[in-house]
């Protein structure tokens, strides 16, 4: 849970925040343009020195949604145990969200795993690679529009025989 | 021509067939294990279930100083590259078992990552079904080979250039939906 203090905190530092609460879950939602510094806020004046996940949600087809992705960020406060999601969202073409590897270094890995997975550019990322599929892969399977079973990746091998073993 | 009465403890017998003999009780195991199959694949090799008592418990590391792979779990598109070049690596005579539905067939990883079906790209020579196989089965499937060596080995392998042993099981590939 989020203690009221901070939400304050967090309301008297930025305007066009949308706080929601669910099940004693504090999320907020930010405008793209702004997350780099509301991460910062909550990092450097309110005490927020852990990044639990960096993480991302493709809304496409999902009811009433009018951004395709939503960036997910869980933030944990060590000192006092509150914990705070950050939310925003981006839009095709080109999804891009600023990096915030200069806020947590635990961030390096988890932006390119969402970098693999989804294709969300990280501005400012020092070393956007593949981290999970092989360097060679083209698509980024975790979106809607990735069929399930791929694009044929999967039998693209040689065969091996006995002859050649 | 005179016959030579053998002494009881002589016997007569093909020099393929003393190799196969040999062969199918100094089995070398490759084990593979990339999920769960890989835990019955070390309890296998442990003291309950012993595959010891079957000549094959010496599991090697290094693909020089083995003959049997044992592909146990499910194997994904990264990671086939890697078991080919291993079993490229193997020395010859060698031989596969395929253990666990996943590594024989995909089992329900039908998904973008996982090979469905070691079999498609190299060559394998017993499947074992089962999510995970009991320890028993992988023992069933180790005897089994043991016959087949027994009964198809040459000394100089001329059973691998059959034409049904130079073309993977399942041939067809599934067109790709690009």
């Amino acid at each position: 849970m989020t203690e009221p203090s901070t939400i304050e905190a967090l309301k008297a530092a930025h305007s066009d925040l949308t706080f929601s609460e669910f099940r004693g879950q504090t999320r907020v939602v930010v405008p793209l343009a702004s997350i780099h510094d509301v991460l910062t806020t909550l990092k450097e004046q309110l005490g927020f020195d852990y990044l639990v996940d960096v993480t991302c949600v493709d809304y496409l087809e999902y009811r009433d949604a009018a951004d395709r992705f939503g960036m997910v960020y869980l933030l944990a406060r060590v000192e006092t145990n509150e914990r705070i999601t950050v939310r925003t969202f981006v839009n095709d073409p080109e999804p891009t969200v600023p990096s915030v590897v200069d806020l947590w270094e635990g961030a390096n890995w988890l932006e390119r795993e969402v970098w693999d997975l989804f294709g969300i550019r990280f501005d400012g990322h020092p070393d956007l690679r593949r981290i999970v599929l092989p360097d060679a892969f083209q698509a980024h399977p975790l979106r809607k529009d990735y069929p399930l079973q791929g694009r044929g990746e999967r039998h693209n091998f040689p065969v091996l025989t006995r002859a050649e073993g | 021509m005179a016959i030579v009465e053998l002494p009881e403890n002589v016997r007569v017998t093909k020099l393929d067939e003393l190799v196969g003999w040999c062969r199918s009780y100094s089995l070398w195991p490759m084990p593979y294990a990339t999920a769960c199959c890989g835990i019955e694949l070390m309890s296998t090799g442990a003291s309950r279930t012993d595959i010891s008592r079957f000549g094959a418990e010496v599991f090697r590391f290094s693909p020089r100083q083995c003959d049997l792979m044992i592909v146990a779990g499910r194997v994904v598109m990264k990671m086939l590259p890697v078991l080919q070049r291993i079993w490229q690596q193997m020395l010859e005579p060698k031989w596969c078992i395929s253990m666990g539905a996943c590594c024989s067939t995909g089992g329900v990883f039908d998904t973008y990552s996982v090979v469905q079906g070691i079999d498609r790209f190299m060559p394998v020579d017993v499947y074992v079904p089962g999510c995970p196989p009991r320890p028993e089965q992988l023992i069933q499937s180790i005897v089994d080979l043991q016959a087949k060596i027994q009964q198809e080995n040459k000394i100089f392998g001329q059973q691998f250039d059959a034409p049904s042993r130079q073309r993977p099981k399942r041939a067809l590939i599934e067109k790709t939906n690009s």
